[in-house]
């Protein structure tokens, strides 16, 4: 079915076993996003040490597209030096908006290439991108806040 | 008369195409928007192609004919909703029809009877759709006056225990849906209107929902402004109608400053046409208001009764049928009890968002989210929900291919 595209194994799995999906007490940022259009929101908290990404935790209500990708991002992006965190999520950016033109490079992307598929249905791209703007947004925070100390 | 659906769908050309691959259209989104006739489409196109003239402007034959169209699309609203030909003013949509009356009155200085000074109240309750909300949120912010609401209950009604309390001497705009966008609910208007008659207050109704959908007769109902929204109505996008008791009118403010709107004008003053030409600033968007003068006339061929009884009964077997599918649960009354055709559901822990998805696949065409009434959903313990909303072309095929798909998507997302 063309719906399979969308909604990949992975991503349902994600959805219904969330990752990370419990708010930590301490961080560096926390950002709370919302999709206007639809009403799903998120709550991110993130810390980043020696410019390392060391913990992005999250809570939310939201489509199975949204809250799979927030997870998706938390597991590929937890560990990462906050360079290597921003490259990853410029190729997911590039890969959204990309009208399903390209299938997206699975070794930087790993579980992401999964959300391929939304690329080619338009209204849902803001659904993929929710947690993904909350780290930038959250990221920006933490290092405004680290160069501070 | 009945209605027939099937002979119906032949007059709009949009079911001729499939969706999704080769899969028949079920559109039960026209709550949203409604779909056109041609009918409408070639009114629209005549006008473009034989008519077109600025109206109300130029010595020549083509802005004569121009303003004879868009004047007698204004006769044709006025009798459909049993108003005078003056008491109806053209918007570009409904939304700015009451933002219309929202600045209008905001600018009514000290001495004119809608002047607003602080702790006077406004009116609205928890079901409206934004475009009713936040002009009034925002008027009340500008002007200190209070804004206060009725409660909706978890049946999907207005809570009107508290109506003597509600609207009082101090309440001076009571503005509210006729019919709830997201619920279907139909608001005892009877009761209100009188209420606020009583107090002195302004009444404002939203009718976006209940005028292309039921005959709707402002002669017969006791309140001072109606809108509703011409694309709802079969009729073309960017047209908005403002219906305002004459002596009202007059003594409105105008709210948007130009063109054909005034009577006199100097480097430092000006005065302005009587209403509801006081109101249409601009060249007006002729075509569509053409458009929508053919829209009201090809609906009164067919007959709002027979529309109405038609969607009833459509309603009453999607309330059925959807309530027959386990977890699903109807946000908004469960019978067709003061109830229009909008049907607003959530299906266990599957998101709106993903069974809007799954029914597209199928060609279902549905609305998902919070319908631009967030403080609603909010209120009804749901962050979003389905919506199928019905129209005279809908019929029980399309209720059967909803419930077969939403059957489908609850195996698909087990």
């Amino acid at each position: 079915m063309e719906l399979d595209n969308l909604y990949q194994e992975v991503i349902l799995d994600h959805y219904k076993r969330p990752q990370n999906k419990k708010l930590a007490t301490t961080f560096d940022a926390q950002v709370h996003h919302v999709n206007p259009s639809c009403g799903d929101e998120i709550d991110l908290n993130l810390t980043i040490e020696s410019g390392v990404v060391t913990s992005i935790t999250w809570d939310g209500v939201g489509c199975s597209i949204s809250q799979a990708s927030v997870s998706i991002l938390t597991e590929l992006l937890i560990g990462k030096s906050i360079t290597d965190a921003y490259a990853i999520y410029d190729n997911f950016v590039t890969l959204m908006q990309s009208k399903g033109a390209i299938s997206g490079d699975e070794s930087v992307l790993e579980d992401a290439i999964a959300l391929a598929g939304v690329s080619k249905y338009p209204a849902r791209i803001k659904c993929a991108l929710l947690g993904w703007m909350a780290f930038k947004d959250a990221s920006v925070q933490a290092q405004a806040k680290s160069e501070l100390r | 008369m009945t209605l027939d659906p099937s002979v119906i769908r032949r007059d709009f050309p949009i079911f001729d195409r499939t969706i999704r691959d080769g899969k028949k259209l079920v559109y039960l989104d026209s709550g949203a928007t409604s779909q056109k006739p041609n009918f409408v489409i070639d009114a629209e196109s005549d006008f473009y192609r034989n008519h077109n003239a600025a109206a109300h402007r130029g010595a020549h034959q083509l802005a004569e004919e121009a303003t004879g169209a868009l004047e007698g699309a204004r006769e044709v609203v006025a009798k459909f909703l049993g108003g005078a030909v003056d008491e109806i003013v053209f918007t570009k949509s409904s939304t700015e029809a009451l933002n219309l009356l929202a600045y209008s009155i905001g600018s009514a200085p000290a001495g004119n009877i809608f002047h607003l000074k602080p702790g006077d109240e406004i009116v609205v309750s928890e079901m409206e759709h934004h475009a009713n909300l936040i002009p009034w949120q925002q008027l009340a912010k500008r002007t200190g006056a209070v804004l206060k609401w009725f409660e909706v209950t978890q049946s999907g009604r207005l809570d009107l225990s508290n109506i003597d309390g509600m609207i009082t001497e101090r309440t001076k705009i009571v503005a509210l849906t006729h019919q709830s966008n997201v619920l279907g609910t139909i608001i005892p208007l009877t009761e209100i209107a009188k209420r606020s008659r009583d107090v002195g207050a302004v009444f404002i109704l939203d009718a976006c929902q209940s005028v292309p959908h039921m005959p709707v007769n402002v002669e017969a109902l006791d309140i001072d402004f109606l809108v509703f929204s011409g694309h709802k109505t079969v009729g073309p996008t960017g047209v908005g109608i403002l219906w305002g008791r004459a002596n009202l009118l007059n003594l409105l403010p105008p709210f948007l400053f130009g063109g054909s709107m005034i009577e006199t004008v100097t480097m430092t003053d000006a005065t302005w046409s009587p209403a509801p030409r006081k109101f249409e600033a601009g060249v007006p968007n002729m075509a569509q208001i053409v458009g929508l003068g053919a829209a009201l006339n090809y609906l009164n061929g067919i007959g709002m009764e027979n529309i109405y009884q038609h969607e009833i009964a459509l309603t009453r077997y999607t309330l059925e049928k959807l309530q027959e599918i386990d977890q699903l649960r109807i946000v908004g009354p469960t019978d067709t009890e003061s109830r229009g055709s909008a049907i607003s559901f959530t299906l266990g822990e599957i998101h709106p968002h993903d069974l809007g998805q799954f029914l597209d696949n199928a060609g279902i065409a549905v609305r998902t989210g919070h319908h631009c009434a967030w403080p609603l959903t909010r209120k009804m313990g749901v962050p979003a929900t389905t919506r199928a909303s019905l129209y005279l072309y809908n019929d029980e095929s399309d209720i059967d291919a909803l419930v077969a798909a939403t059957l489908g998507a609850q195996e698909y997302f087990a």
